[in-house]
């Protein structure tokens, strides 16, 4: 596929390695311990394992898993919240595929359905509409999250339901933002990283600018990166040749789709609907100020959380979950104490372990689990010893 | 949910709903191309563009000469190793040693170029 297959070439992954493997060379620090990369978007985890990248990098440089799953960090409260809009007479709640499966305190939205909630999975916001249209009877939610990635498709949806005057729809909204939530992490005392992977879409919607507090206040690399094998190998790469060459910058590799201004027509929608809520609650990170959105004023009739009274519990994480942990970098997913027993795939306990983009699913799926096929087809044709036809 | 994926504009079917149909590896669909058009590239003109696709939104559309400039510098990478482990063979008697710390061009710098 274009702009997939050539973004996968063996032989450039190749060449990207030994550059990599030089430049640990010249790096001081390499010698004393491994160099903690954080790659913040779940979708750059997803990758990294299911091609093996970091089985194909030097010992001297690690990857740490940041925050950038939003199925991941949403708090179980969240999800009983849904539950409870689901099991609501009236609703017909939509949701990602992704959001599906997490479990909440009592049950996931899944089991909701299978107990005759009128749960339906969509495959984008706008096909809530046509769900709305058809079903004049009922109010339709659409469980509205991620990060500023899909915050514009939801905001162009309430504008359009706006624009066609439906009135039974609605958002419950739980989208979040990255930069307040790296700031965080950037704050946080118990994390010594030597540089950003910064996430590709997220920043195909707000820019590269919004990272240079990073660099400048915090001494930080970053690199904007795309999310083929050689997008993160050469963003890899770009980053220690910062910090062989002591330089601390915000770069950008992934310039075919993300501007240095990003998205303004997108940014224009996501102003129009939505406001910075004062705070939002994550999985593992507690409250972070200034990390969500909510629906403004002007477009409240569609806010599912001011049609329905919505519990908006406090639920702890189940005692052996240690997601918070992962999540921060503090522990691989192997040194969980469920991961692989009680938490799997199939019966999640923690977040982490249901979306494709978290770090224990990923760990599981590609790594650890048993499907070791991904990794080592792709690493095999990177270490093998003949040249690949490009 | 954040992984996009590339597709080409076969067809825009309401230009002023900027709506188009995106095909993805053979497989069509309505999407909403809100974002990739401005008066300067307005929805007629997008039949035949890459764009990214999320969520049933066209979110960028991809720029054709970057890809291939960011592929260029790779290319370039693996020529460059080629060539100096070709300078090296004749001095070298065993032909496996891995390249040390040699000075490449500064693949940061160049990839850093307008547009960014």
């Amino acid at each position: 596929m274009k702009y997939i297959d050539e973004f996968r070439n063996p032989e450039k992954a190749r060449a990207l390695l030994r550059e990599i493997d030089a430049l640990v060379g010249r790096i001081d620090l390499c010698r004393e311990r491994p160099l903690q990369l954080m790659e913040v978007c779940g979708g750059h985890t997803h990758s990294i394992f299911k091609y093996g990248l970091h089985t194909l990098l030097p010992e001297a440089v690690e990857f740490v898993h940041g925050p950038g799953c939003p199925v991941c960090v949403l708090p179980m409260g969240r999800v009983d919240d849904c539950v409870a809009l689901a099991e609501h007479p009236s609703v017909i709640f939509t949701t990602f595929g992704d959001a599906m499966r997490v479990p909440g305190s009592r049950k996931s939205l899944l089991q909701a359905k299978a107990e005759g909630a009128d749960v339906r999975m969509v495959y984008s916001p706008s096909d809530t509409l046509p769900i709305a249209r058809a079903n004049p009877d009922k109010e339709v939610v659409f469980f509205g999250l991620g990060f500023e990635t899909t915050m514009p498709s939801t905001a162009l949806t309430v504008l359009q339901a706006a624009r066609e005057g439906i009135r039974n729809f609605s958002l419950f909204c739980n989208h979040i933002t990255i930069i307040p939530t790296i700031k965080a992490l950037l704050d946080s005392p118990d994390l010594g990283l030597d540089g950003f992977l910064g996430p590709g879409h997220v920043s195909m919607v707000i820019g590269t600018r919004p990272y240079r507090f990073i660099s400048r206040r915090y001494g930080k690399p970053l690199v904007v990166s795309g999310f083929e094998p050689l997008d993160v190998l050469q963003s890899v790469w770009m980053l220690l040749m910062q910090i062989a060459e002591g330089r601390c910058e915000v770069e950008n590799q992934y310039q075919r789709v993300v501007a240095e201004q990003g998205n303004e027509k997108a940014l224009a929608a996501v102003r129009e609907v939505f406001e910075l809520r004062e705070f939002f609650e994550w999985r593992g990170l507690g409250t972070i100020d200034e990390s969500g959105v909510r629906i403004r004023e002007r477009y409240a009739h569609f806010d599912a959380e001011k049609k329905f009274s919505v519990p908006n519990l406090k639920i702890a994480d189940p005692k052996s979950c240690q997601c918070g942990e992962v999540l921060k970098g503090l522990i691989k997913p192997r040194q969980c104490k469920v991961y692989g027993t009680a938490c799997t795939p199939e019966t999640p306990l923690g977040a982490l372990m249901v979306s494709s983009e978290g770090a224990c699913a990923a760990y599981f799926n590609y790594g650890g689990g048993r499907f070791e096929k991904g990794p080592q087809t792709y690493r095999e044709s990177v270490t093998a010893p003949t040249k690949t036809a490009t | 949910m954040c992984l996009g994926i590339p597709g080409r504009i076969v067809a825009v079917n309401d230009a002023e709903q900027c709506r188009g149909i995106v095909d993805v590896a053979g497989v069509r669909r309505e999407i909403n191309l809100h974002c990739v058009v401005d008066d300067a590239h307005p929805a007629d003109s997008c039949v035949g563009d890459w764009v990214l696709v999320h969520v049933g939104f066209a979110m960028s559309r991809i720029d054709e000469r970057e890809a291939a400039e960011t592929l260029r510098i790779l290319a370039e990478l693996g020529e460059m190793q080629r060539e100096l482990e070709a300078m090296r063979a004749p001095a070298d008697d065993a032909g496996s040693r891995r390249p040390g710390t040699c000075g490449t061009s500064e693949p940061g710098a160049s990839s850093n170029g307008p547009g960014a």
